[in-house]
């Protein structure tokens, strides 16, 4: 029996953190680690570990930190993951390992999210990076053979990181000019600190994997320019990047942001510290967020941060318990001040006479009946309508496939929604040689669901370049 | 790091740079742009191609200094490395047999339409090039632009060289003088294209435009750079950069452009205040 409480990880006041880019929680320090860790059962069937999606032997984890062996600890995880400094931070354990923790029914699962952050923490303080010397796997004529990645995302990282092991030379390209996709434009600094992704980029240079940032593929390089320069196989992992617009009037006035454009002007070009850094953001006094998921609390929250911003609105047409956003985000995003809108929808964006956002119209919903999906229809309430005072508009509504890839790849079958096709099992496409994973074919989903698809991804790809050089 | 291979001073503050960039020249086309940082801290520019060359892998842009990122730019010098220069962007301009057609620049929408202008004639158009600039010291690429065009006809706000007048007034006056036009595809500051679309829309000539609009990752991500094209909302760094003149919403764009305008002073005044303390 577990006599002891789950270990809260001590973290910023809000009152302090609305003021800074920091992190938010501190993360446990080694006595704080030991007693989370001595709390776990040690379960002989470890349900926790299925609960992950790429399997992280966690109970064994645990056990090493439980016994003071974080070197230890840290080796397990990383047999499983390449990130742990980034799914220790960002991963929804609440619905996944934590979920299938047995003690979840005391109420008191095991904080298995702020134990792999602490032994990732752990080992950046404390080991210095090493080249790893691994046996290159030789192709037909005598060369290590080469696997194309584009995007860096959580896919495209997880891919590069579990070839690179597998001896396999891997070329990662990147549009943008950092290595990282969403781990640097999307999840803001107080989540996931941009060192951290550095360092874990940085890991995966070691293992050999070789990163070109500023390189389309589809538009610099061709599927077939890979081929041609002697790359056997092609994982696509561009994401879904494409933002979606509410389709309201209004919605092309100056102040009207996608939360894509707004945490990329934050997160990955710095805007927060303009004029030091030359990519402007221009937030007014208020500003209302659309949409209720992490992006939407992530896009609250930095516009809260931002010097001037005095009320930052979310508006939302469902209740709260619909919310799709993280638990701890929306609660995050409660004690930072945050207000919620719920049951309102907009209608109309109104400027004033330069053309900036000055107001938005929106109307009152209701809750009918659950749809196929489970989620509960709205309905507009009518004669409801009423304006809210606001400088800026952020509508975080998710995002669709983008197509500057997929629609550039001749016979590369895509579904109804313009993802590709690929098998969730393998990561196959229809073209040999090419597999996908992570967004860009199941639509948005999480960093650690995209690392799943990336690590089943690389079993197959290590299966078919096997297949055809021995 | 991306090697600068050339630096010309054109004009007072119009600059022509080569840049090492295989990865943007290998697949490039008329009509791509690229997007580049000058340095670390730097924002995104988008500039469209002027010219490339395959063989030694340099991309050839030209920029006027307008803003913090052009004026740092413009300070570099070849043998200097830019950070970042990402490309080819955008859809490549659609080339096909029209017949006719009028290339119309203005100012430093001219090294846009350079491409443009010979991937016409390459394809066996006739090809009519009409640039206008405030005035005769401004005048840039008139050498380049009478290589790949059958004719090239300068407009002068001052009249200092060729037609006095903007460049509409010289096509209307080609019209006038019963000149059969099957395209005119126009580059340069917005009312320029606005009144170029609004006269060939009168006159019933097809006519494309290379729009300008802000934007961050110029892959369709960020969505800033959304224009208006006849009543649906595209992205310009990937539905365009060109589009239907006659179609487009000229005054939204022009709207959004200023969406910055107060910070871009700031920021060009932090970077002069900058530059003088060195």
């Amino acid at each position: 029996m577990a006599k002891k409480e789950r270990l809260k990880v001590r973290q910023q006041e809000a009152a302090e953190r609305i003021k800074n880019y920091d992190e938010v929680p501190f993360g446990y320090d080694d006595s704080e680690a030991l007693y989370e860790a001595a709390r776990c059962l040690q379960c002989k069937n470890p349900t926790c570990i299925e609960g992950c999606p790429v399997n992280i032997n966690i109970k064994e984890f645990i056990r090493q930190l439980a016994s003071g062996d974080t070197a230890g600890a840290i080796k397990t995880i990383k047999e499983s993951n390449s990130l742990p400094a980034v799914c220790g931070r960002v991963c929804p354990q609440e619905t996944q390992c934590e979920e299938k923790c047995v003690l979840l029914k005391t109420g008191q699962p095991i904080n298995i999210g702020a134990l792999e952050r602490y032994a990732a923490d752990w080992e950046a303080k404390n080991l210095k990076i090493q080249a790893s010397h691994i046996t290159p796997f030789l192709g037909k004529d005598g060369k290590q053979v080469k696997v194309a990645i584009a995007g860096s995302g959580p896919a495209g990282l997880t891919v590069a990181g579990e070839l690179a092991k597998l001896g396999y030379k891997a070329v990662i390209f990147e549009a943008l000019h950092l290595p990282g996709g969403v781990l640097v434009y999307g999840i803001p600094e107080f989540r996931l600190p941009k060192a951290i992704v550095k360092r874990e980029v940085d890991y995966l240079k070691t293992l050999g994997v070789e990163i070109e940032t500023n390189v389309l593929i589809g538009k610099s390089y061709t599927i077939e320019d890979l081929f041609e320069a002697g790359f056997e196989a092609i994982f696509i992992g561009v994401g879904a990047g494409t933002p979606m617009f509410m389709n309201v009037p209004g919605e092309n006035y100056k102040g009207v942001y996608s939360s894509n454009e707004f945490l990329t002007r934050m997160n990955l070009l710095k805007a927060y510290k303009f004029p030091e850094y030359d990519t402007p953001v221009k937030l007014g006094k208020k500003v209302a967020v659309v949409g209720a998921g992490n992006v939407a609390m992530d896009s609250a929250r930095v516009s809260k941060r931002l010097k001037g911003v005095e009320e930052v609105h979310v508006i939302y047409r469902r209740s709260e318990k619909e919310m799709p956003a993280r638990h701890e985000e929306i609660e995050h995003a409660k004690e930072e001040g945050i207000i919620l809108d719920l049951l309102t929808n907009p209608v109309e964006i109104i400027a004033d006479e330069n053309g900036f956002v000055s107001k938005i119209k929106c109307v009152k919903m209701e809750l009918g009946e659950p749809d196929a999906s489970g989620r509960r229809s709205t309905k507009a309430i009518p004669g409801s309508e009423f304006i809210i005072d606001v400088d800026n508009v952020i509508p975080a509504l998710g995002t669709k496939a983008n197509e500057l890839l997929t629609t550039n790849v001749k016979g590369l079958k895509l579904n109804k929604w313009g993802y590709i096709d690929a098998d969730p099992e393998t990561g196959a496409t229809s073209i040999p040689g090419i597999f996908a994973g992570g967004d860009i074919s199941t639509g948005s989903a999480t960093v650690i669901a995209a690392m799943g698809a990336g690590k089943k991804a690389a079993i197959a790809i290590d299966g078919y370049l096997k297949k055809i050089n021995i | 790091m991306y090697k600068i291979t050339l630096k010309e001073q054109l004009t007072k503050d119009i600059k022509l740079m080569g840049i090492l960039a295989p990865h943007v020249v290998k697949n490039a086309k008329a009509g791509n742009f690229v997007i580049v940082i000058p340095a670390d801290n730097g924002e995104r520019i988008p500039l469209t191609i002027y010219d490339w060359d395959v063989k030694s892998g340099v991309v050839y842009i030209i920029f006027q200094e307008v803003g913090v990122s052009t004026v740092k730019l413009g300070l570099m010098n070849a043998g200097d490395f830019v950070y970042s220069i990402a490309g080819p962007l955008g859809r490549h301009f659609h080339v096909e047999k029209y017949g006719n057609t009028v290339v119309v620049g203005g100012g430093v929408g001219v090294p846009a339409i350079f491409p443009i202008a010979r991937a016409l004639k390459d394809a066996g158009n006739r090809v009519t090039s009409i640039t206008g600039f405030r005035s005769k010291d401004l005048i840039i690429l008139e050498k380049e632009m009478g290589t790949v065009s059958d004719e090239v006809l300068f407009a002068t706000n001052d009249g200092s060289y060729g037609a006095k007048g903007l460049v509409t007034d010289v096509l209307k006056s080609l019209h006038d003088k019963g000149v059969k036009i099957d395209l005119v595809v126009a580059v340069g500051p917005v009312v320029m294209m606005k009144a170029v679309s609004e006269l060939t829309k009168q006159l019933g000539i097809k006519t494309i435009v290379s729009l300008n609009a802000l934007m961050l990752d110029g892959t369709g991500m960020c969505g800033g750079c959304r224009v208006t094209i006849g009543g649906k909302v595209k992205f310009s760094c990937v539905d365009g950069p060109d589009f239907d003149g006659h179609l487009v919403d000229f005054n939204e764009l022009t709207s959004r452009l200023a969406t910055f305008k107060a910070e871009e002073k700031i920021s060009l005044d932090h970077c002069k205040i900058h530059l003088a303390g060195r």
